[in-house]
């Protein structure tokens, strides 16, 4: 399987990405990781006529504090992220989910980045920076804009992103000492996408849930915040009837496909389950229990 | 036909050649550069047949391109051995039998020389987490997993008795 012909382009600046994106737009792709594009192309499914690889462009790459935010720069990979002690310290939920995207040695190429801005609902950090309320910072030659996570997807493979724009950085407001958080991914074999999983970030008040995000992967045509799960457990005590009302919130919002990961009735139960596990797991480390 | 030339090094040669941008790594290596140690098994980036180290990553060489690795130090399975003298890991697949067909071993040997030097002495819960991304249709995975383990302690050994 070879991909068709392109041109293939190496800047080593953002401005020279933006410049040849304002000049071939939809003729052009970014190559970050390639692990999703690659394949669409020797598929013959993606054709570009150029390629643009951001690899060179270390001022993509890396996480770092900036204030109140955690910035990951679009092209670090899933291997960084899981290596990245600031992430490990503040915001675990990405690190636990890197280890469960792919294999070794597709870690080491695909990025956060690309994870984010592809569109496919099977990937599993869209529904992490939901519940994290993460917003990508996207460029192009006319300026920047920030959308956030829960505003950014608009179906398959189709996002806000315009033909001219990066996603340079994704801003992750710091989350508070104390909070919990928890990814939950069913999935049939190392490598694969999710049956289901859910996103799950919490805080605790005075034995109440004072504030909730949860968000679920490959259950839909995006992935789904649900505002409904959360309300579910926020203002509760995170009692096994809480956290069953915002299962079945979960299980509401859910409309997955039928294919090989199983019947529409068996991943609508396991996006309920993952809820379930990842509220317990969320609730726990927000407790320290 | 957008056509480049790229250098680089492979298992410590300085190489240069010309590559259509659409040519794979795999492919480059394979019928440019005669290395027919990484296999093509899936390519889809499933099966880790392809699997090389590049700058000191592994990485499945079926989902990049050749001009990516411009500039890069590559080591293919044919760069492990020391002339005659096999590599601990390749004497580990040969005395705890960590090969049938031996169709994924060149993908298994050049990931676990990654994997051990990442992790010198790693469990074998960890060798199997680092081997994920290999498979192996044999089922051979209890004796790969003792390969490699083989491997560990023979390079353990020798360092200790420096």
């Amino acid at each position: 399987m070879t991909p068709g012909v392109f041109e293939y382009h190496r800047p080593k600046a953002v401005d020279e990405v933006l410049a040849l994106l304002g000049q071939l737009g939809d003729d052009a792709k970014v190559l970050a990781g390639g692990h999703s594009l690659v394949p669409m192309m020797k598929l013959r499914l993606a054709e570009p006529a150029h390629l643009i690889d951001i690899n060179a462009i270390d001022a993509l790459r890396g996480i770092r504090q900036d204030g109140a935010a955690i910035i990951i720069g679009a092209a670090t990979t899933q291997a960084e992220v899981i290596a990245s002690d600031l992430l490990v310290a503040k915001c675990s939920i990405l690190p636990e989910a890197a280890a469960q995207i792919a294999d070794p040695q597709v870690r080491n190429c695909a990025t956060v980045g690309g994870n984010c801005a592809n569109g496919d609902p099977g990937n599993d950090d869209p529904a992490i920076m939901m519940a994290l309320d993460a917003s990508y910072v996207l460029r192009s030659q006319g300026g920047e804009r920030q959308v956030a996570a829960r505003d950014f997807y608009e179906g398959v493979y189709a996002t806000v992103l315009a033909d001219n724009e990066l996603l340079t950085e994704i801003r992750i407001p710091t989350p508070a000492a104390g909070v919990g958080m928890s990814y939950q991914k069913i999935k049939r074999k190392v490598g694969d996408y999710a049956i289901a999983a859910a996103a799950v970030t919490l805080a605790m008040a005075d034995g109440r849930c004072a504030d909730a995000a949860i968000a679920l992967t490959n259950v839909g045509d995006t992935a789904l915040f649900s505002s409904a799960a959360a309300d579910a457990i926020k203002g509760t005590s995170v009692d096994a009837a809480a956290i069953d009302a915002a299962a079945q919130a979960a299980m509401a919002a859910a409309a997955p496909a039928e294919d090989l990961r199983g019947t529409v009735a068996y991943r609508t139960a396991m996006a309920g389950q993952m809820t379930r596990r990842a509220i317990v797991q969320a609730l726990s480390r927000a407790t320290g229990s | 036909m957008s056509s480049q030339k790229i250098s680089l090094t492979i298992n410590g040669e300085a190489v240069e050649a010309e590559v259509e941008a659409r040519t794979l790594l795999i492919h480059f290596l394979r019928e440019q550069r005669n290395l027919t140690g990484p296999h093509i098994g899936c390519e889809t980036s499933h099966c880790g047949a392809c699997t090389v180290d590049l700058n000191g990553k592994s990485v499945k060489s079926c989902t990049i391109f050749a001009v990516q690795a411009d500039g890069g130090e590559l080591l293919t399975v044919e760069g492990l051995a020391n002339g005659a003298e096999l590599h601990p890991l390749q004497e580990g697949f040969y005395e705890s039998h960590g090969l049938q067909c031996g169709y994924c071993t060149p993908g298994m040997l050049t990931r676990a020389y990654r994997l051990l030097q990442e992790n010198p002495d790693p469990s074998d819960d960890e060798i199997r987490i680092g081997i994920s991304g290999n498979l192996c249709r044999c089922t051979g995975y209890q004796n790969i997993v003792k390969a490699v383990r083989y491997a560990a302690d023979k390079i353990n050994q020798a360092e200790g008795a420096d």
